[in-house]
Order: C-alpha cells, then sequence, then structure tokens
C-alpha cells in the first residue's frame, strides 16, 4: 500500500522549495540551488519507492486522495492525487530527468547572478508538472496545466532584459493561453455532459465511469476541444509556432520544457484520458493525422537549421508528433514508451548541446563548430550516445520504442506508417548531419574548447545510460501491466533499421568533409527558402496579429472616441453645459469650503439623527 | 466592549473631526491620525468578518434605529456574507490606498479629510439596510471623488473630473427615481430593505412596475458599474485621478453597482430580472471583448488597466444574469478578487508613474531591472488579472463561466476569449514597461526601500493569492447569503 503521506511529499517538495528561495535565499546561490535540487531530490527519492512499492505485489494499484477545495450546492472541485502505474511513469521521468537537469543547472547557471531566481522558477516549473502528473480532476488539471505554461514563460524569458527572450516568453504564452481556450471549453462542455450519474463532475475517475453514457456527438466534440489544449502545449501543427523560439530561455531551461515534461504533457494528458477519446473513431483519425503530420513537416525543418538547439527542438516536435499519432491510433501505450525513452535521450541531447553552449562561450551555430567529440570526449560520446538512440539503432532505447509506434501504424494505417517511416529516415539524416558537422573530425587549431565541469556532465552520463538500457527495463509492462507484452514486428524493425543506417549514411556522404557551406542549399533548390521559413507559418499569424486583431481593436477604438464619446458623452456635456461652467468656476479655491460643506452635511445628520432617538 | 456596525462610520468621522483641528502644515500628524483610523477600521472590517457566523446566515450585528418614521427611514445596518466581504474589502483597500498617498504633497490635509469621507459613505453604503441610507451614504463616497480628481489629479484632470462626475451623478439619478418606484410601488411606506423583502417574498410587485423599475437601477447602477456603453467616463477618470482614488474606485466603489444590482434588483424583482437578463448578459459579453480589445490599442498603462477594469466587470454582469448559485456566487467573489486585483494594479502603475513622470510604454521599458519588486508584483497582479490559477480571479471567473455555460452557452464561450484577450493585453504591459533593455532614463530608479512603502503591495498581493489558492476562506461567507438571492429561481 502507498501511503499517501508519501505522494503528498513527492508533490510539494518542489513547492516548498519555491516558496523558501523565494522568502528567504534570493541572494544567495549556493543555498538557493542546494534547496532546490534538495527538492527535486526529495521528490524523485518518494516516486521511486512509490514505484517500487506498486511494482513488488501484482497487482493493479490505483491509490486516490482527495480534499475539496470549492464545494457548495451545484459546485463541487476537488484537490487531490489520483495515482496509478502510468501517473508513477511520469512522476518518475519528471521527476528523475528533472534531478538530473536541475544538478546540471547549477554548473551551467554558476557565473549567471539571477541564479537564485532561475531556481526558484525551476521549482515552480517541477510542482506544476507534477500538479498535472497526479491531478485528480479537470480543474485540478486546467490548474496546473496553467502553471506550467506560467512557469515556462518565466523561464523562457529568463533573461528578460534581452528583446528576443522577453518576446519567445510572450510568444509561448499567447499560444497556449489560445490553445487553452479550447482546452477550457472543453472541460466545461464535459463538465455539463456528465449529469448523467453523480451530478455535476470534474473527478477524472467517475468520468472513466459516465463516458460510455454520453451521446457521442457532443463527447466529440468536448474530445477535439480538450485536444486543442494539446495541440498547445505538446506543439502540435499549427500551433507549433512557440517551441523553437522558446530555445532563448537557458538550455536547461530548453532541456526541462522540451525533452521530458512540458511538451510531454499533452502526450501523457491524451493517455491519461485515453478512455474519453477510446471510442471517437473521427476524433481519434484526426488525432492521429495531426501527429503525423507534425511529425514529418518537423523532421523537414530541421534540415535547413543551423542552430543546435533549434534542430532539437525541430527534432523534439517531430518525435512528439509520432507519439500524438501513436495516441491516435489507439495505442496510449506506444505512445507513453516512445515518451519515456524520448525524454531520457532528448534531456542528454539538450543537456550535451548546453555543454558545447557552455564551452564555446555560447556559441550556438553547427557550422563554427568542429571535432567536438575530441575536445569534449564525454560531452561527445554521450551526445553520439543520444543521436543513435534517437534515429533508432538497435539496441539503444529508442529503438524499442519507436518500432512499437511504426509497428502500431503498420497494422492500422499505410499512409501514417509512410509518413512516420519518412520522418525516421529524416531524422538520422539531420542528427547526422549535426553530429557530423559539429563533433566529427579534427577541431580547429586556435579551439580552446575544454570539457565541462563533472557536475554537467554527471547528468549526462545518468542519462545516457538512460538511453542506452531504457528498452530492457520492461516500461512497457509498468505502464500497462495488464496489457499483453509487446513484441517485436520483426519486418517494420528490419525496414525501419535499414531506413535509419541509410540516413546516417547519407548524411556521412554530405557532412563527412566539412564543407564550409551547407550543399544542402544548393540540392534543395527552391525548397530550401521555404523550410528556412518554417513554411512561413510565422508570417502568416504575424500577419494576423499585426493587421487582423490589431486592426479590429484599432477600428474599435475609434469607434469609441468618434461615436460612443462624441455623440453620447458630448452631446451630455453640451446639455450640461452651463452646468459645467459654474462648477469649473466653483472648483478651484473653494476646496475647503466644499470639504466643509460635506462634513457639516453628516455631522448635522448625525445630530439630526441623535436627537430624533 | 464588543463592536459594534457604527463604529465604522463613527471612527472615520471622527479621524476627519481631528483632522479639521489640526494646522495644514503639520502633514505627519495628519497622516498619522488618518493611518491609525483606517488602521482600525480595517482591523474592525477583518474582527466582523471573522465574527459573522455562515451557520447561522441572515443580517447580523443588526443596528436598527428609526429616524423619520413618517416616511419609513430608519438608520439600519447589519451584514450578511456578502456585505461583510465588501467592508473586507475596503477595509484592505482604504488601508493600502492611504499607505500609496505618501506621495501626496500639495494640500495634504484637503485631501486626507476626503479620503476619509469616501471610506465613511462606502461603509454606510455597504452596512445600511436602508435604502434611503444606502442612497446618501453612496452619495457621500462619490462626490468627493469629482473633487479629488479635479485637485489631485493628472493631465486631463478638470475634463476627467466633470466626465466622471456627469456620467455618475446621472446613473445616480436615474437608480434613484428606480428606487424610490420600488419604495412607491411596495405599498408599504418603508425604505427598509429586509421589511421589503419579507414583504415581496410573499406579495411581488405586479410585473408592469417591475418591468419599469428593474431596467432603472440596473442602468443607473450599471453605469458605475461601466456597463457598456456608459463606460467613457472609466478610462480617462481613472487614468488621470491620484493613485488612491484609482484604487478606490475601481477597487470597491464601482462594484457599489454590482452590489445595488443584487440588493435592490436582482433579489426583489425576480420576475422583472428574467425579462430583462438576457440583454444584460450581452452586454455583459459587449462590455469584455470590446473594453478588452481596445485596451489592445492603448499605450498608456493607466488606460490599460482603466480598460481592463471595464472589460472584467462584463464577468460580474454576465453572472449576475446567470441566476444560479454558481453564477451568483462567482460574481460576488469576483467583486472581492477584481477589487484587490485592480487596487493592486493601480497602486503599481500609480508608483511607476509617479517616479518616472509617465505612463506611456514606449518611454518605459526594462524596468524590472532596476525595480525588481515593483516589476515582480507588477507581473503577479498582471498575470492574476489575466486569470492565472493561484490567484483569487481564477476561482472566481471559473465560478461564473460555469455558471453561465447552460444558459448562455455562446456568451460563456466568448467570456473564455475575453480571458486570451486580457492575457494579451497584459503580457504586453509587462513586456513593453518591465521587459527589454532598460531605458537609460530610468537608471536612478529604486525599489521602495522603506518596509511600510512595501506593505500595501506585499498586503494586496497575499490576499489575492490565499484567497485564491484557499476559495473556501470567503467562499462560505458567500455561500450563505447568496442562496436567498436565487432563490425564486432555484424553486422553479
Amino acid at each position: 500500500m502507498v501511503e499517501p503521506c508519501l505522494v503528498w511529499t513527492a508533490f510539494f517538495s518542489p513547492l516548498v522549495a519555491c516558496l523558501l528561495i523565494t522568502l528567504f535565499c534570493l541572494r544567495s546561490k549556493n543555498w538557493s540551488s542546494l534547496i532546490a535540487i534538495g527538492g527535486i531530490l526529495l521528490s524523485f527519492a518518494c516516486t521511486l519507492w512509490i514505484a517500487v512499492k506498486i511494482l513488488s505485489p501484482h497487482q493493479v494499484l490505483t491509490v486516490a486522495q482527495s480534499f475539496h477545495w470549492i464545494q457548495f450546492d451545484g459546485l463541487e472541485i476537488h484537490f487531490g492525487f489520483l495515482l496509478n502505474s502510468l501517473a508513477t511513469m511520469m512522476l518518475l521521468v519528471v521527476t528523475g530527468v528533472g534531478s538530473a537537469i536541475f544538478i546540471y543547472s547549477r554548473g551551467y547557471m554558476a557565473d549567471d547572478p539571477s541564479m537564485p531566481r532561475f531556481f526558484a522558477f525551476l521549482s515552480l516549473f517541477a510542482f506544476s508538472m507534477i500538479g498535472i502528473v497526479l491531478a485528480d480532476n479537470l480543474i485540478q488539471l486546467f490548474i496546473f496545466w496553467e502553471l506550467v505554461g506560467l512557469s515556462s514563460y518565466l523561464l523562457i524569458g529568463f533573461w528578460y532584459h534581452k528583446p528576443s527572450a522577453a518576446d519567445a516568453g510572450v510568444k509561448a504564452f499567447m499560444v497556449n493561453r489560445f490553445a487553452d481556450f479550447g482546452f477550457l471549453c472543453g472541460i466545461i462542455l464535459l463538465w455539463s455532459l456528465s449529469n448523467v450519474g453523480f451530478g455535476r463532475t470534474f473527478r477524472i475517475d467517475q468520468l472513466a465511469t459516465i463516458v460510455p453514457q454520453i451521446d457521442p456527438h457532443l463527447l466529440t466534440i468536448a474530445a477535439l476541444l480538450l485536444f486543442c489544449g494539446v495541440i498547445g502545449k505538446s506543439a502540435q501543427v499549427p500551433l507549433h509556432v512557440w517551441l523553437a523560439d522558446a530555445m532563448e530561455g537557458p538550455t536547461p531551461v530548453s532541456a526541462l520544457i522540451h525533452a521530458a515534461p512540458m511538451v510531454a504533457a499533452g502526450v501523457y494528458l491524451l493517455a491519461r484520458l485515453f478512455f474519453i477519446f477510446e471510442p471517437l473513431t473521427t476524433a481519434l483519425t484526426m488525432i492521429a493525422y495531426v501527429g503525423g503530420i507534425t511529425a514529418l513537416m518537423a523532421a523537414t525543418l530541421t534540415v535547413a537549421e543551423n542552430d543546435i538547439k533549434r534542430i532539437l527542438a525541430y527534432s523534439t516536435l517531430s518525435q512528439l508528433g509520432l507519439m500524438v499519432m501513436a495516441l491516435g491510433l489507439s495505442g496510449p501505450m506506444e505512445g507513453m514508451y516512445h515518451l519515456t525513452t524520448h525524454a531520457f535521450f532528448k534531456a542528454l541531447l539538450f543537456l550535451g548541446a548546453g555543454s558545447v553552449i557552455y564551452a564555446l562561450h555560447h556559441e550556438q551555430n553547427i557550422w563554427k563548430m568542429r571535432g567536438l567529440l575530441k575536445t569534449m570526449p564525454i560531452t561527445g560520446f554521450t551526445f553520439l550516445i543520444g543521436t543513435l538512440a534517437l534515429c533508432g539503432i538497435f539496441p539503444l532505447s529508442g529503438f524499442w520504442s519507436k518500432d512499437e509506434i511504426l509497428a502500431l501504424a503498420w497494422e492500422h494505417n499505410t499512409l501514417l506508417y509512410i509518413m512516420a517511416s519518412f520522418t525516421s529516415a529524416l531524422t538520422a539524416f539531420y542528427m547526422g548531419r549535426l553530429f557530423f558537422t559539429a563533433f566529427w573530425g579534427e577541431p580547429a587549431k586556435n579551439d580552446h574548447a575544454h570539457e565541462s565541469p563533472v557536475i554537467m556532465t554527471f547528468p549526462l552520463i545518468f542519462l545516457a545510460i538512460l538511453a542506452v538500457v531504457g528498452g530492457f527495463i520492461g516500461i512497457p509492462h509498468f505502464l500497462y501491466p495488464e496489457s499483453e507484452h509487446p513484441h517485436l514486428n520483426m519486418r517494420v524493425a528490419i525496414i525501419s533499421s535499414v531506413v535509419a543506417v541509410l540516413g546516417l549514411a547519407i548524411s556521412y556522404l554530405m557532412y563527412n568533409k566539412k564543407p564550409n557551406v551547407d550543399p544542402l542549399e544548393k540540392a534543395l533548390g527552391p525548397i530550401y527558402p521555404v523550410l528556412k521559413n518554417k513554411y512561413y507559418f510565422d508570417a502568416v499569424y504575424g500577419w494576423y496579429v499585426d493587421r487582423v486583431q490589431q486592426g479590429f481593436a484599432l477600428l474599435l477604438s475609434w469607434f469609441e472616441r468618434l461615436v460612443i464619446v462624441r455623440l453620447g458623452v458630448h452631446g451630455v456635456t453640451g446639455a450640461a453645459n452651463e452646468t459645467g461652467k459654474v462648477f469649473r468656476l466653483l472648483q478651484t479655491g473653494l476646496v475647503q469650503f466644499y470639504a466643509l460643506v460635506f462634513v457639516l452635511g453628516t455631522v448635522f445628520l448625525f445630530i439630526f439623527l441623535a436627537r430624533s432617538l | 466592549m464588543i463592536p459594534n456596525l457604527s463604529q465604522f462610520i463613527l471612527l472615520t468621522l471622527l479621524g476627519i473631526v481631528f483632522l479639521f483641528m489640526i494646522p495644514p502644515q503639520k502633514t505627519v500628524v495628519i497622516r498619522r491620525i488618518t493611518n491609525i483610523t483606517l488602521f482600525l477600521t480595517a482591523l474592525l472590517s477583518v474582527w466582523f468578518f471573522c465574527a459573522y457566523d455562515t451557520s447561522v446566515g441572515g443580517f447580523q450585528f443588526v443596528q436598527n434605529i428609526p429616524w423619520v418614521t413618517s416616511l419609513g427611514i430608519s438608520y439600519h445596518l447589519g451584514i450578511d456574507g456578502i456585505n461583510s466581504l465588501l467592508v473586507l474589502l475596503l477595509g484592505i483597500v482604504s488601508y493600502s490606498g492611504l499607505l500609496v498617498s505618501k506621495s501626496v504633497q500639495d494640500r495634504v490635509k484637503e485631501y486626507h479629510i476626503m479620503y476619509l469621507l469616501i471610506v465613511a459613505g462606502t461603509f454606510g453604503a455597504f452596512l445600511s439596510l436602508d435604502i434611503f441610507f444606502f442612497y446618501f451614504f453612496h452619495e457621500v463616497a462619490t462626490i468627493p471623488v469629482f473633487l479629488m480628481i479635479g485637485i489631485w489629479g493628472t493631465g486631463k484632470k478638470e475634463y476627467a473630473a466633470m466626465k466622471l462626475t456627469l456620467y455618475l451623478v446621472a446613473g445616480a439619478a436615474i437608480a434613484l427615481i428606480g428606487l424610490i418606484g420600488l419604495y412607491l410601488s411596495t405599498g408599504l411606506g418603508t425604505f427598509d430593505l429586509v421589511a421589503i423583502q419579507q414583504h415581496l417574498a410573499s406579495n411581488p410587485i405586479p410585473l408592469h412596475l417591475q418591468n419599469i423599475i428593474f431596467p432603472l437601477i440596473v442602468l443607473g447602477f450599471g453605469i458605475t458599474l461601466t456597463l457598456w456603453p456608459f463606460h467613457t467616463w472609466a478610462p480617462v477618470g481613472y487614468a488621470e485621478a491620484p493613485t488612491a482614488i484609482s484604487m478606490m474606485h475601481a477597487g470597491v466603489l464601482k462594484k457599489m453597482g454590482a452590489y445595488a444590482i443584487i440588493r435592490f434588483a436582482i433579489q426583489l424583482m425576480p420576475e422583472a430580472a428574467q425579462i430583462w437578463i438576457p440583454i444584460i448578459a450581452t452586454l455583459a459579453v459587449v462590455n469584455i471583448i470590446f473594453c478588452g480589445l481596445v485596451a489592445l490599442t492603448q499605450r498608456d498603462l493607466k488606460y490599460i488597466l482603466s480598460y481592463s477594469s471595464c472589460s472584467h466587470m462584463g464577468y460580474i454582469l454576465l453572472g449576475l444574469a446567470c441566476f444560479n448559485i454558481i453564477g451568483i456566487n462567482g460574481v460576488v467573489f469576483l467583486i472581492f478578487a477584481h477589487g484587490i486585483m485592480a487596487a493592486l494594479a493601480f497602486a503599481l502603475a500609480g508608483f511607476v508613474a509617479d517616479h518616472t513622470k509617465t505612463r506611456n510604454l514606449d518611454e518605459l521599458g526594462g524596468l524590472s531591472k532596476v525595480m525588481p519588486f515593483i516589476g515582480t508584483c507588477f507581473m503577479m497582479a498582471a498575470l492574476a488579472s489575466a486569470g492565472v490559477p493561484g490567484f483569487a480571479n481564477f476561482v472566481a471567473e471559473i465560478m461564473v463561466l460555469l455558471g453561465a455555460w447552460d444558459q448562455y452557452r455562446w456568451h460563456a464561450v466568448a467570456a473564455v476569449l475575453g480571458i486570451v484577450i486580457t492575457a494579451i493585453y497584459m503580457l504586453k504591459a509587462i513586456r513593453l514597461g518591465f521587459q527589454g533593455p532598460l531605458n537609460p532614463r530610468w537608471k536612478e530608479l529604486r525599489d521602495p526601500e522603506v518596509l511600510s512603502a512595501k506593505i500595501p503591495f506585499v498586503l494586496l498581493l497575499g490576499v489575492l493569492l490565499i484567497v485564491g489558492c484557499w476559495p473556501s476562506l470567503i467562499l462560505n461567507h458567500i455561500g450563505t447569503s447568496t442562496k436567498p438571492v436565487v432563490e425564486y429561481f432555484a424553486k422553479k
């Protein structure tokens, strides 16, 4: 039996850390980092303990505890947690990968004077993320969903004096807010539809029993509205635009936001609420295609990108697309499996990129990096492991989880299978491009790059181990103990391996010789500028915001000034003009007289009142 | 000694009397006396809030003294869950408003006298259970606002003061006709709210009379509540007013309109309410969207906050139009939450405007670098306004949305969109004012150094956070007293 206090400790220790730092340690780098790392490690330790307890007896365990947060006639909102094996797995990912990133940040941010603030934000982020994982009802989920958005806004815009960083934070928050517009409508719609059993409810466990009785058409609308939230948070097309810009934040933030926790929240949400989506074929098909398109589109964007962090960001997008596609193909287990292994190797890649950036004094252009494998062996080697895992090379973790998704697509939808396979080929190609350009070959002569300190390389090694063994530690079984054991689809496995090796080989041939200009630019011809401009999404949105939205607002503003004020107000003022003049004459100089009149009047009234007793 | 409700009014009046006796140049003494007075009333408001017994409900601590018996006017005070909360709001905001008034150096004595007069009038209005006295105190609170904007305001202060006053006086006059109509049509010959409530429960006013009185009261007090298209006094009024007046008016005085609509219109004339309420709901959405979009085009920090305040009144109106317990609870919650939030935002904007002598966002920029405390507080206030969870506004808005969903689905969807719009202009204000590179003109600026200057911000922010994380703290009070308001509709 898992004691609730264990879960509450895992839940609240990052919040306590955040509060302690904000209240007492805003000036001390050592204390703030110590408290924040202590908080997340405590949370991680509790989660490990929970995981062990859940594993040991062979029974499905669901632990829940709930309190009334708001309660009166007609409305009940709870605050509690609902822990099952899926949530435990996600919690392990969040706190485990989170711990590695926290420790790494101590090294990466060592020179930044605002480090205490950074750790306060990080802890707030971890708390919000744990809240999403554990929330036992949709309002609580939404609360933490928004808090994750808030803390990512704070973290992306951490260097707020840099206009690009501040803008990126605003963009991330706004895109997510826009998506949450649909999400919140979906939650409320679902709540109003849930009036069939116990009365209206937000609770996930109660909704699970009610859902079969709800009219499927309305349920489809609610489900798609909920999916809007996923599109925003997991950066699916067409709301993916914030993610690449979010690279403006410090690199550990990029790892935290893009690798494990934040963007994966959308996929997790789909898996957790899968009982809603399960019977809705239309909704699922749409979700699968959104995922597939995102995967393919993001992968194509990567090849025209020269910034190491942005390459990884688009790669994340692409992988998230695969996960969402898996969910859309009714495979929550496959999606969550890939989410978990992806968290390991993508966090590894981001932290590796951070280590490079740190060593090269904030150089992010891959064309200015050479031979890093020699100058930074630990970073280089772990980065290689991450690359191979992401490409899906046997026997690293990415191979197993990606194969599950491809096999799923193979069985259900050929078009999506082709898209996913093509995405895999591109993945291998762009990762090879990145690796061969930046890490391969001889270092430049005047290169001062050196290996990062232990506090940064230790997390890299930890994550690299996970990226290697992730396929063998029984994650799918842990996630869904009751489901059948996943089997390897040999045909799919062979095809995907060949595709991945092919992608790597082509990139080796193209980039092994260290060309000074990207040969792709010529090879792709007219497509290249389209990719460079990210299919013009930003341009279209920019046009909409500046022209349409702002234009409409300006129109209303004119209407207000010219019609409402002029006709309404000045009409009245005109009529009362004479009175106004008198008022104006009286106004200056006679203040005390006025005050006197008011006070005397009041006093008089009370004397009168007292006498009439 | 057990406190009684008259002490709110008596204490503030006593403060005024003291201030009159002190020579104007002794500003320190004047400030101290006002400080003590408002501190005591704030404590008193907390005491009454805690002492109100939610398990019993109804009006408590009632004082009823007949005054003009022939007209049925009596000095009748009492609190229930709704106005005990409003009194608490006033206690907190008035004290915070005073603390930020340190920057006023001109005619200090008159300033504080009028400020206390506003506070006294507002306390009286919230506490009165007699319609005549409510109206009287309401006027006492409104008129000094005109003078204070005219004298201590900035920029186009005469125009702002005139416009605000003309609108509010016109609104009050319309409401007065409605209230007199109410008085006459009950046939009781009394202004006593409790007596009227009991009487109307069994003998409602004929519908054709209700249909005249109800819109008059709603329109009259709606103008105070910046009902579209009668909201244009607020942006210019709040922008040019001295900081404390912006805080008090946007935070508390405006809410008298909502309070009056709940007490006098909806509860007493539910039949007419049912006919008129769809119009109100529609206007509410226009308020939310229209004022929100206009806020998008503003470059003046205080104008943004003012339009935001107008926009958020739409949620109050929408909640009023719901007629169910969730919506009406949300409204009262929002009155409180928005009051605290608006006071905080205007206090911060006032601080910035006082120190930079500009409110134009294009001239500000990067202020968080030199004043991290003010920057953080402003960010939190803006996020609270944008409905970020953790702050009280989120709880209130979610309740209004849930309440509106069944009856006004598309209105509710538009209201959710309004939250997105709020986020756009609030983030823009943060981005332009406090983030980005620091304008070198402001590199000498600093956070307030003395602790007492930080108190108002910390106090307001603390209340927002505590209530936002633990809503039952005030929800129990609200819940005990909103039931009778919607009883008529619950029965149907």
